[in-house]
């Protein structure tokens, strides 16, 4: 708490009260939206004074090394389950990240949207909730409540106002992740049980159990289970199969969530639990999450350059992008950790930005064919122009944000594992190979059928052009990024 | 001259039976003077009846053993068996709540309803604080009696016939398994105390060479697996189920199951203890077969009916693995996972009444069809109550099935808990299904034919309420049932 106010509750249910504020005016769509992004706008606000103030805070009292702030109530007490929340530089990021791409997506849909506006807004709002919940808990059953609280409202958002297969896109993404998540949850369980039985203190607290001793067997099938709630959220080779159908049917503001932030969660937990729980375990499971990674990165890659859907050819480049981030984790070196979380925050702003634009070409034209379109440049050069500078960020041009992501991982991940460093360098090129087959498609060739398309409004250039500088900023000097990152991290790998 | 010795009655101990059989009793009287449309006017009054039970059950909390046991320590009302008292006497209140509008629209408003469903209630009452098998079969028959006339209560429609036909024949069939079993134990122990045959078995070891004393459990442990609807003795559940009246339905499938939970665990926790490796094995089985055989068929059910009477045959698979577990988190985890039950599954058959109209009762899924955007407050009450039995926190499905499964770990019994987390995971889908019609689908009713009566209102208010407090903060509720656990 800082002067006894509590910032990370405050920041965890902020947006669910704004969820509530919008119940009364749910028959005006116009109040909602402006309400809604209100609502984004404040928590934004509220997360970008914390960063600003970051360095002012003192270590928490009481809280882990690295926790500046850190909020502990009892809950459960019967089964030593408790309310903590708790920031280091690493959730810092996370939920700098979350709030900044809730507004992007409130944003996007503003148009799109027509129909139950209000639920719309409500859902990205709790999962707004949600997905904070998720980058602050520390303790376990706690993370395990946000983890599915922030599942219903995607579910809800694909299928409602998703387009094509939606329902069972929707199921889809649902099921994978909870039968993931069920299994944690047994793991959870589990290292609750050992650790209540070895020390004679049952919690669920993270920073108990860290310290926890484990039968390396046991270690081994606990992390097992966690690592896969958290790859099929990441998602990790071969369990990525729900993410093309989940983004290609979800409406913009579904696949800007997605892609920016429910994807991360998962990484974040593989950094949070997975790896400081069972460090042993993880260190054994380590060469099986390169080869995912890596096996993920060309894969990803190589299927995207098929595609004729724009959306779907982003997804997949999610995999690609994704599987950098698992190989930074993978290596667990103090670089390649920061490149890693660095990564998550380069692709929530690309790969976002990207599923915005699809989206505004997708409202004007109604489809998503690469195929359909050709010669923007000369007719909506506005949009043009930001869509070359996201698919170059996103293919890793030096000096946007990418390329110091996936740099940094390499750079890390070298030392500990060369061989698969050199093959995702082909991973580093594959992308250039489709994103400029997708831009010359799209941009360059000649118009292959008329389309009545209007350049970007106000609303839509603004939304970019702050995307536009978070990318440039990010690739330029991502120094600050990464100072924020040296402390947790050094802790996280033991080399402060 | 020698005075006759007074046995030890103790009319305390059954202090919550007495009251709600008198009101019973009474209510049959008052029933001949009320006019048929004003029968709503018996419901209110059991339910002032069931307001009032509540009173000796909270008085006799942590009361001291002399005043719990009666009838010679036939009857024995702890703690483990207040908190099913309770367990059942919420059910029949939120049952009771939703049956008038029911039956009148069905035309068959008939007074008996109300004391049949206290009778009911006295009889689970009975099963739960029964020490002695004769006192359990007693409970055991005065809710099987009432409740076969409850389930063929609409006498006009030939599905409830079906289901009250059906539902005494099977019923008939496992009560004699259980009767016999009890003879038979008896015949082999000569006491018909549960204590008595814990002592007779402790004393005598051989016992487990003794063919008529296995048989004779055995037996016992079919007739509860039936009351209870454990495959693979589940098979009359779903007609029943479909056949009955809605209200009635909602109220079978927590109360007498309840009840028969709290009878199986009691005599095989007490008279069995040193062999519970044996019979944990075989429940082990029952307990996977159940669950299985439960989620997999309710994923094929297009009636949402049905689908709900094979998700309670899956979820009576998860409190049996917490039966399994044996050990206090388990047993615990049994009552607060029974108490969340009652809540979410009436709430969910609350809704679905709603949704049907005279003659039309519109159990297809399919007529769920945009139902969530039709009418909003509804909408979110059945989504709270379909993700409570998906399991998903925050709501008290979710802490239940948590804590069972942590008696299961705890208890060793690692497998079981992942087949049930794998259970659990396979059953979202069909909850998810109803979701979908409500949310995805466009609406092809209006569905104005909607009335929510102050009543009902209530009964889903209490029930929204029951599911996602103890599922937001379960502290108090873990506490009781954990101080509900009678060893």
């Amino acid at each position: 708490m800082v002067n006894g106010y509590p910032l990370l509750t405050i920041l965890v249910f902020l947006p669910l009260a704004g969820a509530l504020f919008l119940i009364p005016v749910w028959k005006r769509p116009e109040w909602l939206r402006r309400l809604a992004l209100g609502a984004g706008v404040v928590e934004l606000a509220l997360a970008g004074w914390l960063t600003v103030r970051w360095q002012a805070f003192q270590q928490a009292p009481g809280a882990p090394a690295g926790f500046l702030l850190w909020e502990d109530l009892p809950w459960i007490e019967g089964f030593g389950i408790r309310y903590t929340v708790g920031m280091d530089g690493i959730s810092l990021l996370m939920v700098i990240l979350t709030a900044f791409i809730t507004v992007i997506a409130l944003a996007v849909s503003w148009r799109g949207i027509r129909e139950r506006v209000a639920l719309h807004y409500l859902l990205i709002l709790v999962m707004e909730s949600g997905i904070m919940g998720v980058f602050l808990s520390l303790d376990l059953i706690l993370f395990y409540l946000f983890w599915e609280v922030m599942l219903v409202p995607m579910f809800l958002l694909i299928g409602i106002w998703g387009h094509g297969r939606r329902i069972y896109s929707a199921v889809k993404f649902f099921l994978y992740t909870m039968f993931g998540s069920l299994l944690m949850l047994l793991a959870i369980i589990g290292v609750y049980l050992v650790h209540g039985s070895e020390t004679g203190s049952y919690t669920f607290a993270l920073p108990a159990l860290v310290n926890t001793r484990i039968a390396p067997d046991l270690a081994g099938w606990l992390f097992a289970a966690f690592l896969l709630a958290f790859a099929i959220k990441v998602p990790l080779f071969p369990l990525h199969t729900w993410l093309p159908d989940a983004h290609t049917d979800a409406p913009t503001a579904g696949s800007v969530l997605l892609a920016g932030l429910l994807l991360k969660t998962g990484a974040y937990g593989i950094i949070r639990f997975g790896y400081p729980l069972f460090p042993q375990a993880a260190a054994s499971f380590a060469p099986l999450l390169t080869v995912l990674a890596v096996v993920g990165i060309i894969y990803g890659s190589w299927v995207a350059y098929a595609q004729t859907d724009m959306k779907r050819l982003v997804a997949y480049s999610s995999v690609g992008h994704m599987g950098f981030v698992a190989l930074g984790i993978a290596a667990w070196t103090p670089v390649s950790l920061s490149g890693s979380v660095l990564q998550m925050v380069n692709h929530g702003v690309t790969t976002g930005a990207l599923f915005a634009l699809v989206g505004m070409l997708d409202e004007r034209a109604e489809t998503r064919e690469i195929a359909a379109f050709g010669g923007l440049w000369g007719k909506i050069p506005l949009f043009s122009a930001f869509f070359l500078l996201f698919s170059m960020a996103s293919a890793g041009l030096p000096g946007l944000n990418n390329f110091a992501g996936e740099f940094i991982i390499l750079a890390g991940s070298f030392r500990v594992s060369p061989l698969a460093v050199v093959l995702a360098f082909i991973g580093i090129i594959l992308p250039l190979v489709y994103t400029v087959r997708l831009v010359q498609q799209l941009l360059f060739v000649t118009e292959r059928q008329p389309l009545a398309l209007a350049d970007i409004s106000l609303r839509e250039g603004g939304v970019l052009a702050v995307l536009a500088l978070a990318a440039i900023y990010l690739g330029v000097h991502p120094a600050p990024v990464l100072d924020l990152l040296k402390v947790p991290v050094g802790l996280l790998t033991g080399t402060p | 001259m020698e005075t006759l010795a007074m046995p030890a009655i103790n009319f305390a101990a059954i202090m919550p039976e007495t009251i709600l059989s008198a009101v019973a009793m009474a209510l049959l009287l008052v029933n001949v003077f009320v006019r048929s449309e004003q029968k709503a006017y018996l419901g209110y009054l059991s339910l002032i009846g069931i307001l009032v039970t509540f009173f000796p059950i909270v008085a006799g909390w942590n009361a001291p053993v002399e005043l719990q046991s009666g009838f010679n320590g036939a009857v024995l009302q702890d703690n483990f068996s207040l908190f099913f008292k309770g367990i059942f006497l919420v059910s029949a209140a939120l049952s009771i709540l939703i049956s008038d509008q029911y039956m009148q629209r069905e035309g068959c408003n008939h007074g008996e309803l109300y004391p049949l469903i206290l009778l009911a209630t006295a009889g689970m009452m009975l099963m739960a604080s029964g020490t002695d098998l004769m006192v359990i079969f007693l409970g055991l028959e005065l809710l099987s009696v009432a409740l076969y006339v409850l389930a063929g209560f609409n006498r006009d429609k030939l599905k409830s016939n079906e289901a009250g036909l059906k539902y005494f024949l099977l019923g008939a069939f496992s009560t004699g398994f259980l009767l016999y079993g009890m003879a038979l134990t008896f015949g082999a122990t000569g006491t018909t105390k549960i204590a008595g045959i814990a002592a007779y078995v402790a004393a005598n070891p051989m016992i487990t060479g003794n063919q008529m004393f296995l048989v004779g459990m055995l037996l016992m442990g079919v007739g509860f697996s039936f009351k209870i609807a454990a495959a693979p003795f589940h098979m009359w559940t779903p007609d029943v189920y479909e056949g009955a009246p809605t209200p009635m339905t909602a109220f079978m499938s927590v109360g007498p199951k309840a009840a028969g939970f709290a009878a199986f665990l009691r005599v095989f926790m007490i008279a069995l203890p040193a062999y519970k490796p044996e019979w944990s094995a075989l429940l082990w089985v029952l307990a996977v077969l159940t669950m299985t055989v439960g989620n997999i068929t309710a994923l094929f059910q297009q009636d949402i009916k049905r689908m709900l009477a094979y998700s309670s045959i899956a979820h009576a698979g998860y409190v049996l693995v917490g039966f399994v577990a044996g050990n206090a988190v388990g047993t615990a985890g049994i009552m607060f996972y029974m108490l969340s039950y009652a809540f979410m599954n009436i709430g969910a058959f609350a809704i679905i009444l709603l949704v049907g109209r005279k003659g039309e009762p519109n159990n297809n899924v399919a007529d769920y069809a945009g139902f969530g955007f039709k009418h909003p407050l509804l909408g979110l009450a059945m989504s709270i109550f379909l993700f409570s039995l998906a399991g998903i926190p925050p709501a008290a499905g979710f802490i239940g099935k948590f804590y069972i499964f942590s008696g299961a770990i705890q208890a060793g019994y690692i497998w079981l808990a992942i087949i049930g987390v794998l259970n659990s995971a396979a059953s979202v889908y069909y909850y998810l299904r109803v979701m979908v019609f409500m949310y995805m689908k466009d609406p092809v009713e209006e569905f104005d034919w909607l009335k929510v009566t102050p009543a009902h209102a209530l009964c889903l208010l209490v029930a929204v309420a029951g599911v996602l407090i103890p599922g937001i903060v379960p502290g108090y509720l873990l506490e009781l049932a954990q101080k509900a656990v009678f060893f």
